[in-house]
C-alpha cells in the first residue's frame, strides 16, 4: 500500500537498458509488477513506438525525474510529466553526477518538498541516509528509495546496515531501489523488511530479460514469507548447548 | 520558446563556389589555459611513461588491466592498447562488451548532425572546408535550418548536432545562437559542433538550446596540431584545448572530445591524450556528461591522405581501451565507419550514432549541391541504422533528453 492505493506486488521495474520495448513488455508481464518507472527524458509522445507505450494499462506508469541536476529542474520535469497528462505519481531521481548517479540528498528534499505541495505522489531515490529518509517522510513523500549499492552496479546491499536503520524506522514504505543484481540480492532486501524492490539492469541486461524478471518476482515473494515468517537469527557458531553457564544447572 | 530577434546579417546568400575569404590569422585569444582547468591539469601530465609503457607492456600487465575493473589508471589504458593486448583482442572486446552492457544496457542514442555553413576563414589540410580550397560554399538561412530539423525529425531523430565552418561574420555567434533557438523548437537535445567561443558566448548558445559542445582537438600533439593547422584562430592550440572547461563552466551539459586518427603519425600517442583529457575533465566538472569520438580521416576536398591510417584490428583495440577506461563515457561513432564495423562496435562501447548523415550544409529536407566536409562510408538510411540496431539486439534510442 503506497499513498492509499494497494499493489499486489512488490517488485517495482525500471525501464532503461532493455533491448527492444518488446522486451520491456515481456519483463513487466513476466514480473506481475504493478508499477514501473519511465524517465520523463525517454518519454516522446509524438514518436510510433515510444517507451511508454510498451506499458500495460494497468500497471502504475511512475514517470521519473532522471537527468535532473536540482530541484528546480525536477519539479520542472515533474510539471511536464503531469502536463502529459501522466500519473501524478513522480520518482524524484536528482542524480548530479552522471558516472555513479548518486543523489543529492539536499536538492532531493527541496523538490520533494516543493513537489508534495503540488499534489504529487512522490516516491525519491535516495542514499541510504536513515536521517534524509526521515526528513523526506516529514515533508510528505509517499516512500522512500534508498539504494542498496549505486545503480547498476549489481553488487546487492552493500548498504545494508543502513538500510536495516531506515526500515526500523520508517513509517512509509521502504523500497530498496538500485544496485540488486541478482534475484538473491532482492530477497535479502526482502527478509531485512523492505517493503518492496526496485530493479532495472539486472533485468534489462540480462540475455533473457522476461526469464529474469520472474525469477526477481520469486525472489520477492520468497524473501518476504521468509521474513513474515519471521527469521531464525543467524549465529556465528553452533549453539546445542549452554558450555560457559551449564554448572548452573548441575 | 520565445524567438529571438534576428541581429546578424542575412543568410539568405545563394551557393557560391570559390575561396571562402581571405584566411585570417587572429592572436588575440590567450595562449594560456586558465589553472583551474581540465586543459590546464591534461597539460601538467606527461604522458610519455605511458606512452612507453605501450610499446613495454608485458601479457602480465595486460592481464592485470584487464582484472582491474573500474579502477583502471593511464598506465592500464597503455597496456589495453599495447601490442600484447592486440593479441588478446577478443578477452578485451569480451570484458568491454561486458561494461558497456552493465552501464548502458542495450540502448543506443541516435542523432543526426546538420551542417550550418561550409564557409571557413581557417585552412586545415585535412578539411573539404578549408578556406583555400575552390569549393561550393553555402550557409542556411535559419528558415532552412527549421525546414531541416523538421525533415529531421520526420526521420525519427529527437536529437541533432549543428556543425558548421569557422566564419565569424558569416557564421557570427548572433547567427548561431538563432539556429540553436530555431532547432530547439522541435529537437529534444541540441549540440554544436564549430569554432571554439569564449565562455559568455557559450552561457548564449546554452541559453538558446544548446545542451552539448563537441570541441575534437583533432590532433593533441602540438607539432602536428600546428603543421595541419596553417592559418586561422584555430591555430590557438591551448585556447582550443579549454574550450571545453568554459563550456562547461557555461552550463553545457555534455561535452564531447575528440582526435582525429590520420593527423598524426602515433595514434596510440593521440589516444592516450584524449582519454586522459575526458578523464580530467570529468574530474574537474563532475556534473559534466563526457563523451570521446577517434574518426579515422577520410579523404576529402584539398587531397589529404591520412597518414598511418589505423586499420580495423587496431581500431576495435581502441574502442574496447577506451571502454575499459572510461566506462561511464559516452562514445560517438560517424557515419565516416563502414556498416558492417559500426555494427559490429555497437555491443563493444559504442553509445552513440549518426544515422543518414550529410556532411554539407543542409541536405535533408532540400538537395545541396555544396561540398562536404568528408565523404561517408555508412549510407544506409536511419531506418536501416535503426533496424540493424535492432536486430543486434540493441534499442535505437531517439529521445533521451527533456528540454525544461
Amino acid at each position: 500500500m503506497i499513498a492509499g492505493r494497494s499493489f499486489g506486488s512488490r517488485l517495482f521495474l525500471g525501464t532503461g537498458k532493455f533491448p527492444s520495448n518488446a522486451a520491456l513488455r515481456a519483463a513487466i508481464e513476466a514480473s506481475g509488477s504493478e508499477m514501473v518507472t519511465v524517465a520523463m527524458r525517454r518519454a516522446d509522445p509524438t514518436a510510433d513506438d515510444d517507451i511508454v507505450d510498451a506499458i500495460p494499462s494497468s500497471v502504475l506508469l511512475l514517470t521519473n525525474t532522471s537527468g535532473a541536476m536540482n530541484a528546480d529542474e525536477a519539479v520542472r520535469i515533474a510539471r511536464l510529466a503531469r502536463a502529459a497528462g501522466y500519473p501524478d505519481w513522480i520518482k524524484l531521481e536528482l542524480t548530479p553526477e552522471p558516472r555513479y548517479l548518486l543523489p543529492d540528498g539536499v536538492e532531493t528534499l527541496d523538490a520533494a518538498e516543493k513537489l508534495v505541495a503540488e499534489g504529487f505522489t512522490v516516491l525519491p531515490y535516495v542514499n541510504a541516509d536513515p536521517v534524509l529518509c526521515k526528513r523526506l517522510e516529514e515533508v510528505g513523500c509517499a516512500t522512500v528509495m534508498p539504494l542498496g549499492s549505486w545503480i547498476g552496479s549489481n553488487q546487492g546491499l552493500r548498504t545494508r546496515g543502513a538500510l536495516e536503520i531506515i526500515i526500523e524506522q520508517a513509517r512509509v514504505p521502504v523500497v530498496v531501489d538500485a544496485g540488486l543484481g541478482a534475484p538473491s540480492h532482492a530477497a535479502e532486501a526482502m527478509e531485512i523488511g523492505a517493503d518492496a524492490v526496485l530493479v532495472n539492469t539486472a533485468i534489462g541486461t540480462a540475455a533473457d530479460p522476461a526469464l529474469m524478471a520472474a525469477a526477481f518476482r520469486d525472489a520477492v515473494v520468497a524473501g518476504r514469507t521468509g521474513y513474515l515468517a519471521g527469521l531464525a537469527p543467524a549465529r556465528a557458531v553452533a549453539a546445542a548447548s549452554s558450555p560457559l553457564t551449564g554448572f548452573l544447572d548441575s | 520558446m520565445t524567438t529571438p530577434v534576428r541581429t546578424g546579417p542575412p543568410h539568405d546568400r545563394p551557393t557560391v563556389v570559390g575561396r571562402t575569404s581571405s584566411p585570417v590569422e587572429l592572436l588575440s585569444r590567450p595562449r594560456e589555459v586558465p589553472s583551474d582547468s581540465a586543459a590546464a591539469a591534461l597539460l601538467s601530465l606527461d604522458l610519455g611513461p605511458a606512452r612507453r609503457f605501450v610499446d613495454d607492456a608485458t601479457d602480465a600487465d595486460v592481464t592485470r588491466a584487464l582484472s582491474r575493473g573500474r579502477r583502471r589508471d593511464l598506465h592500464d589504458f597503455a597496456a589495453l592498447l599495447s601490442p600484447a593486448a592486440t593479441a588478446r583482442i577478443e578477452e578485451l572486446a569480451v570484458a568491454a562488451r561486458d561494461a558497456t552492457l552493465q552501464r548502458f544496457g542495450r540502448a543506443r542514442t541516435l542523432f543526426a548532425p546538420l551542417y550550418l555553413s561550409n564557409e571557413c576563414v581557417s585552412v586545415c589540410t585535412y578539411c573539404g572546408f578549408s578556406a583555400g580550397n575552390e569549393v561550393a560554399r553555402r550557409t542556411l538561412t535559419v528558415d532552412e535550418v527549421r525546414s531541416e530539423v523538421t525533415e529531421l525529425a520526420s526521420r525519427g531523430f529527437r536529437h541533432v548536432l549543428l556543425v558548421a565552418g569557422e566564419h565569424a561574420r558569416i557564421v557570427s555567434k548572433d547567427y548561431l545562437v538563432e539556429c540553436v533557438a530555431a532547432a530547439a523548437e522541435t529537437m529534444a537535445s541540441v549540440s554544436v559542433e564549430v569554432q571554439v567561443w569564449d565562455e559568455p558566448t557559450y552561457v548564449r548558445l546554452v541559453n538558446a538550446g544548446a545542451d552539448g559542445v563537441v570541441v575534437y582537438q583533432e590532433a593533441y600533439d602540438r607539432d602536428t596540431y600546428a603543421a595541419v593547422h596553417l592559418l586561422g584562430k584555430k591555430r590557438n592550440y591551448e585556447w582550443r584545448l579549454a574550450a571545453p572547461d568554459r563550456a562547461a563552466a557555461a552550463g553545457a551539459r555534455k561535452l564531447g572530445l575528440g582526435a582525429l586518427l590520420g593527423l598524426h603519425p602515433d595514434w596510440r600517442a593521440e589516444a592516450l591524450a584524449v582519454a586522459a583529457h575526458a578523464r580530467e575533465l570529468m574530474h574537474r566538472w563532475w556534473r559534466a556528461e563526457v563523451s570521446v569520438a577517434v574518426p579515422r580521416l577520410r579523404p576529402a576536398a584539398g587531397g589529404y591522405e591520412p597518414v598511418d591510417p589505423v586499420d580495423d584490428r587496431s581500431f576495435t583495440q581502441l574502442i574496447c581501451a577506451l571502454r575499459l577506461f572510461l566506462p561511464d563515457a559516452g562514445i560517438t561513432l560517424s557515419t565516416r565507419e563502414p556498416a558492417p564495423l559500426r555494427d559490429a562496435l555497437v555491443p563493444l562501447g559504442v553509445t552513440t550514432l549518426s544515422a543518414g548523415s550529410h556532411t554539407e550544409p543542409g541536405g535533408y529536407a532540400s538537395e545541396s549541391d555544396a561540398e562536404p566536409q568528408f565523404e561517408i562510408s555508412d549510407t544506409r538510411s536511419p531506418a536501416e541504422v535503426a533496424a540493424a540496431l535492432r536486430a543486434g539486439g540493441y534499442d535505437p534510442v531517439w529521445k533521451d533528453w527533456a528540454r525544461l
